[in-house]
């Protein structure tokens, strides 16, 4: 048993229903108890979709168990295809009608329904909510799309999705073009290009990106084929079929209740019709099963989120051929090797650099202009699913110019991938779901920003440390109304908006640092331009002062409560003199300094020794 | 001041109509219940008692109800948890118990600050027949005399949502000291927001009923006593389970009406004053002004909500007070009201006086009942989380049930808040031009 304050992730039939509930004309039946529907509110009010998920639960009763729940979960199914009838069904168990063993396969099997019934085995007290959408997104592409290479359709086949991208969602803000990638003249790549692209592709495009996270998804029957994985067999593609039209892929990934998945999908539809790749399928967001049958029409595939596409996309290369994409395109360098890893995967020539060119983000003009100075070397714990938190690692140390103070993800099936990024940032990993581990860390790195989810969040305000937030489980207010892709170009200025945001600003955070007994500029003021009246500071300004009293006593690692013996007075009254962001560390090297010389005491003069030493 | 019981009499009054409606025709339905289970209760427990802690025994589905069910990611720790059963603890029930008692001290070494723990049982810990009553004793034994620990049900198979309060409050019952007195004292039983708890013991002072208790404490050491001479009051509707434990302690329950409106605080305090033989003429100085100034809150609201109707779904078994309280009180038109469960016995006098045309119905078959709404096109529809959004997409303005339950609503004093409640999304929808 894990005693949980909080948790990451739900159980894995919450992943099923992120899948379902993304895709059109599927319908998930749920053998569960009574409760179980809470599920319906996280995409009806956190997420605020006007639609209920599709989705049927037995609702069994304690009195039902000693009677026939297996004829009850063979009702609900029929009725919930007569009512709904949907073009394919998933069924399955929830963590109670797991243990009672009702088969909802087999009996869905007898039920003889006209549509293709897809059973979800998603042990739920070994798997949480990321495996679940995985292995269902997975089950949905392996039985609907066809065993073998579908014929290669004609560029008519291409059906459009709506005109606002993703059916079933608010449509997008003008000016934000679903582009589809309608310009044509550059898609006639020769042979011999596609194929050099394959064969130099493990070179530029891997070794900048940080890390291939697809693959690495423990449990799954599919899991033993990493060697032709990475062998790359492009010559199956049978790329003279290709030629006289535009190259095309899928885009995997996208759920509901996902992190910006809704604008992330947006964005990158944009940036390939810009590359000149078409979109054939978007999935599962917007998808219904026959999208899911002409997946292998296109010539790759983008897998935007690893932990839910990984294991489908590595099934479609083995089916079909296709490629899949490596790289996720978030922050600026990121995106621009994702263009690369796409034009290769397309067979289109390597764009060449154009120092001249507008950069097609505002983030390295941001980050290099003088006024963020001020951000340099400030530390930074990135705390999210692998796939946010490498990707945010990066972006934070080579567009910020932060330093990483830690790292770490609650997607222990990608556990690899982040120690090994850890190692490279010269922080140690963590790997973890127990959200007091988390905070612990949190407080013994002493960061001056975290990036991380809603949990993160909470842990930042106990600590007076601000926060941004970086990937899912996100609350309400992470489902913004306006555009805000976390990935391409766009994304890349949102990154910079949202993560500077939070941050005391440059010439205030010298004034707090000069004018300690300032009424205004106390520990617990929040930076001056999150006053009173915007939205994202209300809740830090009402908490701040008591909480901060509250987390002081609270928890060790912080400030007043832990101060050991040698403190001298002065010291004390000189330490609290340093603005609260920058106190914690300014204590400790202090103290380790003091250690390290075996001093009895820390003065005054001590404590200037260690400001001394420590800035080198 | 205390006179002779008036075991006799109850709420048989002036005011009251006699019975007969209460045999109206129910509706039972059977099917997909989009309801919370009874862990959700744990949502405003855990403030309520405030040194108690409530530790579910379940699964990863009941973590992430409680997290995001009450909408409750909440800054603060929360004095709640969930241990989580995996794999192992499958395998065999001495493993679980062996890691239930692993997860307990661990949280008792990091929470010295509770005094009582309860223990509560889920779907997945039933279904394995996981017995908590024995680790709860089991634990007891080794933690007191400084931790009390109890357990109680609140899974979805055994409960709906306040019915989780229900089992709560039943398992304080046993708790509770015997009463040492032969003078009546009378107990309130059910959650009350601290605020509308001390405003009641006002006006039961005022009307010299002195000997005055709540259950649940606010404070885990500050049980009340009850016993033969002990007359209870229910606060809520929903207590079936912790009335007959309290029965069984030789406790006798003062039936009345429930605490929602100016017009039902009265009948509920007239009851308890009818039981303790108050003078009418005390009882009328001690509530007449509170009266008059919750009838003059509920005046503008009557405007407003006079005439629209009203659609309950089942959510939290406060759905027939409420539904007599806006139709008698505010004038509104009731077409359905569901409640999940219908406890005859203790809403027989709220029953007496809903109107006889209103459909009642009890559990629920939620898409059968959709296509009910959406006949009926209510004015206003009262549901859960899950099905607002949908039903505002489709041009039905609703209420969120769950406020009912995080707002004070009951008492002279928050009548009018309570009539606010349901003309909010009506004002609402009249002042918005996109």
């Amino acid at each position: 048993m894990q005693l949980t304050v909080w948790t990451y992730e739900g159980p894995p039939h919450v992943g099923a229903m992120r899948v379902a509930t993304a895709m059109e004309g599927v319908h998930y039946v749920l053998h569960a108890p009574q409760g179980d529907t809470y599920a319906d509110l996280l995409f009806t009010m956190i997420e605020r979709r006007s639609k209920r998920p599709p989705v049927t639960y037995t609702t069994f009763e304690a009195r039902d168990l000693g009677t026939d729940t297996a004829a009850l979960f063979q009702r609900t199914l029929i009725s919930a295809y007569e009512r709904f009838q949907p073009q394919a069904m998933l069924v399955g168990a929830s963590c109670t009608a797991e243990l009672i063993q009702d088969d909802p396969a087999g009996l869905a099997k007898a039920s003889n329904l006209p549509v293709p019934v897809i059973p979800l085995e998603l042990p739920s007290y070994q798997r949480k909510e990321n495996w679940g959408a995985a292995e269902t997104f997975y089950q949905v592409v392996r039985t609907l799309a066809g065993s073998g290479r579908a014929a290669v359709a004609d560029a008519d086949a291409l059906k459009p999705l709506g005109s606002d991208g993703v059916p079933g969602n608010p449509p997008l803000p003008a000016g934000i073009s679903p582009t589809r990638g309608e310009i044509v003249d550059v898609g006639a790549a020769p042979q011999s290009s596609m194929q050099d692209a394959k064969a130099q592709d493990d070179s530029g495009v891997r070794a900048s990106s940080i890390s291939p996270l697809v693959g690495e998804m423990p449990g799954r029957a599919e899991g033993g084929d990493a060697a032709s994985l990475r062998s790359g067999q492009g010559d199956q593609l049978g790329p003279t079929e290709k030629n006289a039209r535009r190259p095309s892929c899928n885009i995997l990934g996208p759920t509901a209740l996902g992190f910006r998945h809704r604008d992330d999908v947006a964005e990158i539809r944009k940036l390939l019709g810009e590359i000149g790749v078409a979109v054939n399928v978007v999935a599962p967001l917007g998808a219904s099963p026959a999208d899911i049958a002409r997946l292998g029409e296109a010539d790759f595939n983008v897998v935007l989120y690893p932990e839910i596409a990984g294991v489908a996309a590595k099934w479609l290369k083995r089916t079909f051929g296709q490629e899949f994409t490596t790289v996720v395109p978030i922050g600026h360098g990121a995106t621009r090797d994702f263009v690369a890893e796409v034009r290769k995967l397309a067979g289109l020539p390597t764009e060449e650099a154009d120092e001249a060119a507008e950069p097609a983000s505002r983030l390295p003009w941001f980050s290099r202009s003088v006024d963020s100075n001020y951000l340099t070397g400030k530390r930074v714990f990135v705390f999210g699913d692998a796939t946010h938190a490498l990707a945010a690692a990066r972006v934070a140390t080579e567009e910020f110019g932060f330093t990483l103070c830690g790292l770490g993800t609650y997607s222990r099936e990608f556990a690899r991938d982040i120690r090994a990024a850890a190692e490279r940032y010269g922080v140690e990993a963590l790997i973890s779901d127990d959200y007091l581990d988390v905070e612990a860390a949190i407080a013994a790195a002493q960061p001056e920003l975290v990036l991380g989810t809603q949990m993160e969040r909470h842990i930042a305000k106990r600590l007076g440390v601000a926060c941004a937030v970086i990937s899912a489980p996100v609350h309400v207010q992470d489902y913004p109304a306006r555009y805000s892709p976390q990935m391409g170009f766009e994304g890349a200025n949102v990154l910079w908006d949202s993560w500077v945001h939070p941050l005391v600003m440059g010439l205030e955070e010298h004034l707090l640092g000069m004018f300690r007994d300032d009424f205004e500029f106390n520990d617990a003021a929040v930076p001056s331009h999150l006053g009173s009246g915007v939205r994202v500071a209300a809740e830090p300004a009402v908490i701040a002062a008591p909480q901060m009293a509250e987390a002081t006593l609270a928890s060790a690692p912080a400030d007043t409560l832990t101060t050991p013996e040698i403190w001298h007075v002065e010291a004390e009254a000189e330490l609290r003199k340093i603005p609260f962001f920058v106190r914690g560390k300014a204590r400790r090297n202090t103290e380790k300094f003091a250690a390290e010389r075996g001093l009895s005491e820390i003065t005054v003069e001590t404590l200037y020794d260690a400001k001394a030493h420590y800035s080198r | 001041m205390n006179g002779p019981l008036n075991l006799a009499g109850g709420i048989a009054g002036a005011s009251l109509p006699t019975k007969g409606c209460t045999e109206r025709p129910v509706l039972r339905e059977r099917g997909q219940r989009e309801v919370f289970c009874g862990l959700t209760g744990i949502v405003w427990l855990h403030r309520k008692i405030q040194d108690a802690f409530f530790l579910v025994v379940g699964s990863r589905t009941c973590a992430h109800l409680m997290q995001s069910a009450a909408g409750v990611m909440i800054f603060a720790e929360p004095r709640f948890a969930t241990a989580v059963m995996e794999e192992r603890d499958l395998a065999g029930l001495a493993d679980a118990n062996e890691e239930l008692d692993i997860a307990v001290t661990r949280l008792i070494e990091r929470r010295p600050d509770i005094k009582m723990l309860f223990l509560v049982g889920s779907c997945p810990s039933e279904v394995i027949k996981l017995d908590l009553s024995r680790a709860a004793a089991r634990l007891s034994e080794r933690y007191a005399p400084d931790v009390r620990i109890l357990n109680y049900s609140g899974s979805g198979i055994e409960t709906t949502f306040t019915q989780g309060e229900d089992n709560c409050l039943a398992a304080l019952v046993p708790q509770l000291p015997e009463v040492e007195t032969a003078a009546p004292q009378l107990l309130v039983v059910g959650a009350l927001a601290d605020v509308v708890e001390d405003q009641f013991a006002r006006l039961f002072d005022a009307m010299g009923i002195d000997d005055v208790r709540f259950l649940p404490p606010r404070r885990a050491r500050d049980l009340p006593p009850v016993g033969a001479s002990t007359r209870y009051l229910l606060a809520q509707p929903f207590l079936g389970e912790t009335a007959r434990v309290l029965e069984q302690r030789g406790a006798s329950r003062i039936a009345a009406p429930f605490p929602l409106g100016a017009e039902g605080t009265t009948l509920w305090l007239k009851a308890a004053a009818d039981a303790f033989g108050v003078d009418p003429m005390r009882f009328r100085s001690a509530t007449a002004a509170a009266e008059a100034r919750a009838k003059r809150a509920l005046e503008p609201f009557r405007a407003e909500l006079s005439g629209r109707s009203i659609f309950f779904f089942p959510d939290s078994q406060l759905e027939i007070p409420l539904a007599r309280m806006l139709s008698r009180e505010l004038g509104m038109q009731l077409t359905e009201v569901g409640t999940p469960y219908l406890h005859r016995q203790h809403l027989a006098e709220e029953l007496a006086l809903l109107p006889g045309d209103v459909q009642l119905s009890e559990g629920q078959d939620v898409d059968r009942q959709l296509d009910r709404a959406r006949a009926a096109r209510p004015d206003i529809s009262v549901c859960g989380l899950g099905l607002a959004n949908p039903l505002e997409m489709e041009g039905l303005t609703t209420k969120w049930s769950i406020e009912l339950l995080f707002t004070p609503i009951q008492g002279y004093e928050q009548a009018g808040d309570l009539a606010g409640l349901f003309a909010r999304p009506l004002d609402r929808k009249t002042r918005l031009r996109v």
